[in-house]
């Protein structure tokens, strides 16, 4: 199964950091990756203009992916996985759909003929790697630590364009890859609260209100650190923990680890090539509690 | 106060004609959507169910001019749990096209539109970010995407 990595929008830009340990954990654990350079934004953000544009810069990015001779496609953010695995989904199930989309990137001289699969990384780990294989080439010991995972809404929703591979409302695989690297997941009081990141761009306060709420429950648990698989919901939680912290008068200091960095570190890997000095909340404390020498 | 004069009927047929639009008349106004919404949790201008009441009544003016057609984060929560199968969500991006069609953009959707315009992406490669991407050992990126121009030109949108 060979996968081309979706980088999206923000990751190569504001989380280098995710989109380097994502690529080096899937080197260790034998996820094949291929880079298509004509890949350009998923299509996600001007659906808000227009769900027909947005469908057929989708579309093209499944065109190319094709073309590359991938298999399957794998994105690091989980609202490039919903939109990307939707319009897929949409072009598999209806030569109509398939025959209009491909009329329309004929000006391009591309086509799609829907032979791909879309999936987020964290799900990639989880189906194609699986827990037993990532707990097998474990090599550091984590079970100090205490994570409160972030699975968000994209990674899951809507149920029926990921195959339902979890639950919509009760979602576990995240937390399965946490144990996976030995670290404790923690349970806690609205862990499928959307991060805001969706409005924050129409209606900050708001959006800001609803990433204070996760963060002052995360808070109240005492984790370690937070886990998250979505660009966009870290900047809402560890980029705009700041903002948050002086727009409500409140105090954090939450690390917020993309899971790839907790899972590198599970591997073995040197603590310098996963990057924690580009968290902009430093996982200090969280390091001291396991061995990184 | 609404006066008949200011519904307009024909509001509900162009939104069920939209993409996932199909099954806006079979609300039943149950309001699991209202009770799921995130958003409408900390924000109680948006309500979901309200807003399906608004467009099948043809308020049409009232809604494309408001705030709170923009306050959805898209995040599925309540179509997954609609008993009617009703596709929340894609009636709230109906609503902003149709919005953005009868000239009411919002300027952070117009921003997106010039990025992805002019990069094919909604934040730009800047040379910065080519040379920190060597350094960290990831693949340099193109800094423009000319077909998402191109794709954006067919269907009228700039």
């Amino acid at each position: 199964m060979k996968y081309a990595i979706f980088l999206g929008c923000s990751a190569p830009v504001r989380a280098k950091h995710y989109e380097a340990t994502a690529r080096s954990v899937c080197r260790e654990l034998d996820v094949d990756l291929i880079d298509v350079p004509e890949f350009a934004c998923c299509g996600f953000p001007i659906k808000n203009a227009s769900a027909e544009a947005a469908f057929l810069v989708a579309a093209r990015n499944l065109a190319v992916a094709e073309a590359a001779g991938a298999d399957g496609v794998m994105t690091l953010c989980s609202s490039c996985a919903a939109t990307l695995a939707g319009v897929n989904r949409e072009i598999q199930n209806s030569r109509k759909v398939m025959e209009r989309t491909n009329a329309a990137l004929s000006d391009l001289g591309k086509a799609y003929r829907g032979s791909l699969v879309v999936k987020h990384l964290a799900r990639v780990l989880w189906e194609d790697v699986g827990v037993d294989a990532i707990r097998s080439k474990v090599k550091r010991d984590l079970s100090p630590l205490r994570i409160a995972a972030h699975p968000g809404c994209h990674y899951l929703k809507p149920g029926e364009v990921h195959d339902n591979f979890d639950k919509v409302e009760d979602p576990r695989t995240l937390d399965e890859l946490v144990a996976a690297t030995g670290a404790t997941p923690v349970a806690y009081e609205d862990k499928k609260l959307c991060c805001g990141g969706g409005i924050l761009g129409f209606e900050e306060t708001t959006a800001l209100a609803m990433a204070r709420h996760k963060l002052d429950i995360v808070k109240a648990t005492g984790a370690d650190a937070m886990v998250s698989i979505c660009p966009f919901c870290s900047v809402m939680y560890e980029a705009n923990q700041s903002r948050v912290e002086e727009s409500f008068g409140v105090e954090y200091g939450i690390p917020v680890l993309f899971y790839p960095q907790l899972l590198g570190l599970a591997l073995g890997f040197p603590e310098k090539e996963l990057w924690f000095r580009m968290n902009s909340v430093r996982p200090t404390a969280m390091l001291s509690k396991v061995a990184t020498e | 106060m609404i006066t008949e004069r200011e519904l307009d009927k024909r509001f509900a047929i162009e939104v069920v004609s939209r993409p996932g639009g199909e099954a806006l008349r079979r609300c039943l106004a149950c309001g699991t959507c209202a009770a799921s919404c995130p958003v409408g949790r900390f924000d109680n201008r948006f309500n979901p169910r309200r807003i399906i009441r608004m467009v099948l009544l043809g308020m049409r003016d009232r809604v494309l001019t408001s705030d709170f057609v923009w306050f959805c984060a898209g995040c599925h929560s309540c179509s997954e749990r609609c008993p009617q199968g009703v596709h929340i969500p894609d009636i709230m991006v109906a609503l902003k096209n149709i919005a953005r069609e009868a000239g009411h953009v919002h300027p952070t959707v117009a921003k997106q539109v010039e990025l992805l315009r002019d990069f094919g992406r909604v934040f730009e490669i800047e040379e910065y970010d080519n040379k920190r991407r060597v350094k960290m050992g990831l693949p340099e990126l193109p800094e423009r995407c000319e077909e998402v121009r191109t794709l954006l030109d067919k269907v009228g949108i700039s």
